[in-house]
């Protein structure tokens, strides 16, 4: 099977400091994984190497395309990788504001992505967009209001329909459910389980949230200071950690 | 006939890195094999190392070396996707305790398994159903999310979800603790039923007479505990 992700020896530097440093690993159609670390761990400079937000200095991130097989999107032509990005990947931030278009409507929001792939006929871009936020739990009534005027929980959700809407393969996920209220939480992950699973999707998701991983990532991999300390299996690594740091990291979550 | 799971001269030993550096030797040297429809009981005192062994055999713990062999895979050397497909289509395990994404309906936490094997969303809950009318979780409780359940509760659930899915190798730790008799009675024949169509079973049974209901033999895991320097 040819993975659908694979990055190779990726390496970023800020001047002196690392950023993240050979990280390599293959992710294969319909894997989730997580991406776990403290601040500062270099998980967000990891992603957004991956997602092309940043020229990393080393390595390659080859992707799988659908018309020409695996390609190093890090070589590819900014167009390319600009396609690649409204089709076959998914952004989700960890601020829906900074995924989201606030000054155009929620339909208008989720809309707008179907159009830069090419949608035109109104009728339908609107019915794909009223069944998306259906199937994110957002009324049909508020079609047309802004996100200006939803929840933080309603943005999120508003953010993932924005970014599933044209059946991408891949998906980053930067902290998805950071800064929501455990409730909202658990309804945003019941509704990402059932997404990933229904569309047959991989992931990857960056968190500090053990819990969150636990509940969505098939594998996990432990970073810090800009080097992946451990790697493997989601519970694996949380139930049986084998290496210093994240033995810490696990032991150092207070019980509920 | 072959074995179904099979464990080759398995190590364990854990090393605590921030406690000192403290290495604990578990297990040494674990040999042994299950056929398909033969159910062993691991037995020992407690910590002994069963519950160990057995989170080492669904490859929730880490072997320092050794092999354990399911279906012809070794989840010493196979990648997370292999394990999560042993683990999705052959591999299940019922464990004491019921973990579960808030908010799921009881239903749907039972379907689960199957759904991830491709079965329809309609034939996975009329399974669901059935597996949790057996076990006599009242229906007006189906949809709510098991979390506020008791523990009773929570553990039929539990087994209702193991079950749901006929898993050609079953990790059973102690399935019939905390269930008053009717129960216990249901969840044995579950595992009579299993045991007819072939499953390779390996349990803990606190339950004696459990045991030697549904147990073709024991294992003593105490025999696998190195001896502890005083």
């Amino acid at each position: 099977m040819t993975p659908l992700l694979s990055v190779q020896g990726l390496s970023k530097h800020y001047g002196a400091h690392i950023g993240c440093a050979d990280v390599s690993f293959d992710l294969y159609p319909g894997e989730v994984m997580g991406i776990v670390g403290e601040s500062g761990s270099g998980k967000s400079t990891l992603l957004n190497c991956m997602a092309g937000h940043l020229p990393p200095d080393a390595g390659a991130v080859v992707f799988d395309t659908r018309g020409h097989g695996p390609r190093d999107t890090v070589t590819m032509s900014e167009p390319e990788r600009r396609m690649l990005s409204r089709t076959d990947w998914a952004f989700v931030h960890q601020h829906a504001r900074d995924g989201l278009r606030m000054g155009v409507s929620a339909g208008g929001n989720v809309g707008e992505r179907l159009m830069a792939v090419g949608a035109r006929h109104y009728g339908d871009i609107r019915g794909k967009a009223v069944d998306w936020l259906d199937r994110v739990e957002i009324d049909a009534g508020r079609v047309d209001d802004r996100p200006t005027t939803f929840s933080g929980g309603m943005q999120q959700r508003l953010q993932i329909a924005r970014n599933l809407v044209t059946g991408p393969r891949l998906v980053f996920m930067d902290e998805p459910t950071g800064g929501l209220d455990v409730s909202v939480q658990a309804r945003l992950l019941d509704l990402l389980r059932g997404l990933v699973r229904d569309m047959g999707l991989s992931a990857i998701i960056v968190t500090h949230d053990l819990a969150v991983v636990r509940l969505l990532a098939d594998r996990l991999m432990v970073m810090k200071d800009g080097h992946v300390v451990e790697a493997g299996l989601t519970d694996q690594v949380l139930d049986d950690p084998q290496h210093a740091y994240t033995q810490l990291l696990v032991s150092s979550v207070l019980q509920v | 006939m072959t074995a179904m799971i099979e464990l080759d001269r398995l190590h364990k030993t854990f090393t605590l890195h921030n406690q000192g550096g403290v290495v604990i030797d578990v297990l040494s040297d674990v040999s042994l094999t299950v056929a398909p429809g033969e159910c062993v009981a691991l037995t020992g005192a407690s910590g002994a190392g069963k519950s160990t062994l057995m989170r080492m055999i669904y490859g929730n713990y880490r072997a320092q070396s050794g092999a354990i062999l399911i279906g012809g895979v070794d989840l010493v050397q196979a990648e997370p996707r292999e394990i999560i497909r042993l683990r999705r289509e052959v591999l299940g395990y019922v464990s004491q305790f019921l973990r579960v994404v808030p908010r799921v309906p009881t239903l749907d936490v039972v379907a689960e398994p199957l759904r991830a094997v491709g079965v329809g969303s309609d034939e996975a809950r009329t399974r669901a159903k059935e597996l949790l009318a057996q076990l006599n979780i009242p229906e007006r409780l189906w949809s709510l999310s098991p979390t506020t359940f008791s523990g009773g509760e929570q553990q039929r659930v539990n087994i209702a979800r193991g079950f749901a899915h006929p898993y050609p190798a079953m990790l059973l730790d102690e399935p019939t603790a905390s269930l008053d008799a009717a129960n216990r009675e249901v969840v044995l024949s579950l595992i009579e039923d299993a045991k007819a169509r072939g499953a390779a079973i390996i349990g803990i049974f606190h339950d004696e007479a459990a045991r030697a209901r549904v147990c073709d033999r024991e294992i003593d895991v105490s025999r696998f505990t190195p001896a502890r320097a005083a």
